[in-house]
């Protein structure tokens, strides 16, 4: 049985049909990215599979005991609300001071626990985002444009983080992204969504769909060369990361 | 042991400041100060109501705080826009209230003690609704409270986390109508929001996590109660206000504290 699955979905928002006739499934271990332009109903897609959302016809049937780590888009926390970060990990469910150092520290951030939300960095934020969907020890993990607000070297090295998570406790990864060159390189399977499913497949079968060139145009291959060149350069910024762009570029291209 | 009016107005205000710190946090982290300000305007129609079909004020009220409460989750999750809905509603109810109140030619209605309150004439049995109510929203809230917190956060991780963000809603929702009913009588309508909001704005002032706020607001309500109380007696200054003012001027003092301490911190 599949990890999740949708079967003939549809969503309407107040008579405006935003999806049609999906039928998806995932399978264990599966990457797979959600790619539409806005507008597309890709991120009411994710939120329809999270359970937000009800279908207005078709269903949506999850494998028993399926636990989901999920990373929003991004998080506002209101001022007003006092939040260190080892708090916002207990939530809902309390976990002990040396989980949540544990998570942190794979994250790469251990010394945040004891700061307020507030005063994070985007990147750092992030991070936090997916430490707490790890908590839960995920079957899939869920990923609403986890990168929006980060620069590309930050974009390249959470990749590569959750690519690393995956790889350690096997779980599927669903990502909705416009960031189309980074995450295809990674991705078993690409769904293309504009409303209904355009076209999938694996990346290189996407990107050279003729619907998928419709949707974006050609102007994705320019952007494609666009993220190469700039893993050429990348190299004085992050020592660190060197490498492993390296074989990412080798994927990618 | 209950006779003295001094002793039942303080464990009256101490009791519904119990209520009013933790649920005044969620008031202030989701932005819905001027939700509770309407309900409790509303309330106002209740009152005109209850004397009007001869029922307890106390039900009168809590059904129109509740429907009015409703009326407002919905719409706004309809995506109305949830300042103006509650301008209209709110001012219309209060309207509807004073209109219906005029028309009870057999009772003379001082309403000045519901907009104000009058602390200092609640009876045992007042004082025992009180308690009851508070220690109710109080213990609803404290049950919730990590799902509250969770759907406050952000309502699709809610859902992720199995928690449904619209329950949640709901149980502030009755929390805040149960709070507008027993206060009113205390505090009065239209210093219900006060106490719900400037004792949890005074804790965020030095509050470190969600739980130091909630207690904080608590303490600084609880002390507000006494020293308004206080005033009120050796002053002979109105006790409904004169707790707000004491709030009012924590509120000032923290805020003040703050911005200091985190100058000298640096950050």
């Amino acid at each position: 049985m599949s990890l999740i699955s949708a079967a003939g979905l549809s969503v309407h928002y107040g008579g405006r049909k935003v999806l049609f006739d999906i039928d998806f499934q995932m399978e264990r271990g599966e990457i797979v990215t959600i790619v539409g332009p806005n507008g597309s109903g890709k991120t009411t897609f994710l939120r329809a599979l999270l359970g937000v959302v009800p279908p207005s016809r078709g269903r949506i049937t999850r494998a028993k005991g399926v636990s989901v780590g999920y990373v929003p888009q991004r998080l506002h926390i209101d001022p007003g609300l006092p939040l260190p970060v080892s708090r916002f990990l207990s939530l809902p469910k309390r976990r002990s001071a040396s989980e949540i150092a544990q998570v942190l520290d794979r994250v790469g951030v251990p010394d945040v626990a004891a700061q307020n939300m507030a005063t994070l960095s985007g990147g750092q934020f992030q991070r936090v985002l997916l430490a707490r969907a790890l908590l839960v020890k995920p079957d899939i993990l869920m990923l609403d444009e986890p990168t929006a607000g980060l620069d590309q070297p930050g974009v390249a090295s959470f990749y590569r983080l959750i690519e690393e998570v995956r790889r350690e406790i096997g779980c599927a990864v669903l990502s909705v992204s416009h960031d189309l060159h980074v995450v295809m390189a990674a991705s078993d399977r690409v769904v293309c969504i504009n409303g209904h499913v355009c076209c999938e497949g694996a990346p290189h079968v996407v990107r050279a769909a003729p619907e998928y060139r419709a949707l974006f145009g050609l102007g994705t291959g320019g952007a494609l060369a666009l993220y190469q060149h700039s893993h050429d350069h990348e190299h004085d910024h992050d020592h660190d990361h060197t490498h492993e762009q390296k074989d990412h570029a080798h994927h990618a291209g | 042991m209950l006779d003295d009016f001094m002793l039942r107005a303080t464990l009256a205000g101490l009791a519904v400041a119990l209520a009013t710190g933790p649920l005044g946090c969620f008031v202030v982290w989701r932005r819905m100060a001027y939700f509770g300000d309407a309900t409790a305007h509303a309330a106002i129609l209740g009152v005109a109501l209850a004397l009007g079909f001869q029922i307890s004020i106390f039900i009168g009220t809590m059904v129109v705080a509740l429907v009015m409460a409703m009326i407002v989750s919905v719409l706004a999750g309809r995506g109305w826009a949830m300042d103006t809905t509650l301008g209209v509603l709110a001012h219309s109810a209060l309207a509807f209230g004073l209109v219906a109140v005029s028309f009870l030619p057999a009772v003379r209605v001082d309403l000045s003690a519901y907009l104000f309150g009058d602390i200092l004439a609640v009876s045992r049995f007042d004082l025992a609704v009180i308690a009851t109510g508070s220690l109710l929203v109080l213990g609803l809230i404290l049950w919730r409270w990590a799902a509250l917190l969770t759907a406050t956060l952000n309502e699709d991780l809610a859902h992720a986390s199995g928690i449904n963000p619209g329950h949640e809603r709901l149980v502030l929702t009755i929390a805040l109508a149960i709070v507008v009913a027993v206060a009113l009588k205390i505090v009065g309508a239209l210093l219900i929001a006060a106490l719900l909001i400037i004792p949890a704005a005074a804790a965020r002032n030095f509050a470190r996590s969600p739980e130091s706020m909630a207690l904080g607001a608590v303490v600084i309500g609880g002390v507000s109660v006494w020293g308004g109380l206080q005033l009120s007696l050796t002053h002979d200054t109105p006790s409904g206000p004169s707790i707000v003012v004491f709030a009012a001027m924590i509120f000032l003092v923290t805020t003040i504290a703050g911005s200091v301490l985190q100058k000298r911190l640096g950050r």
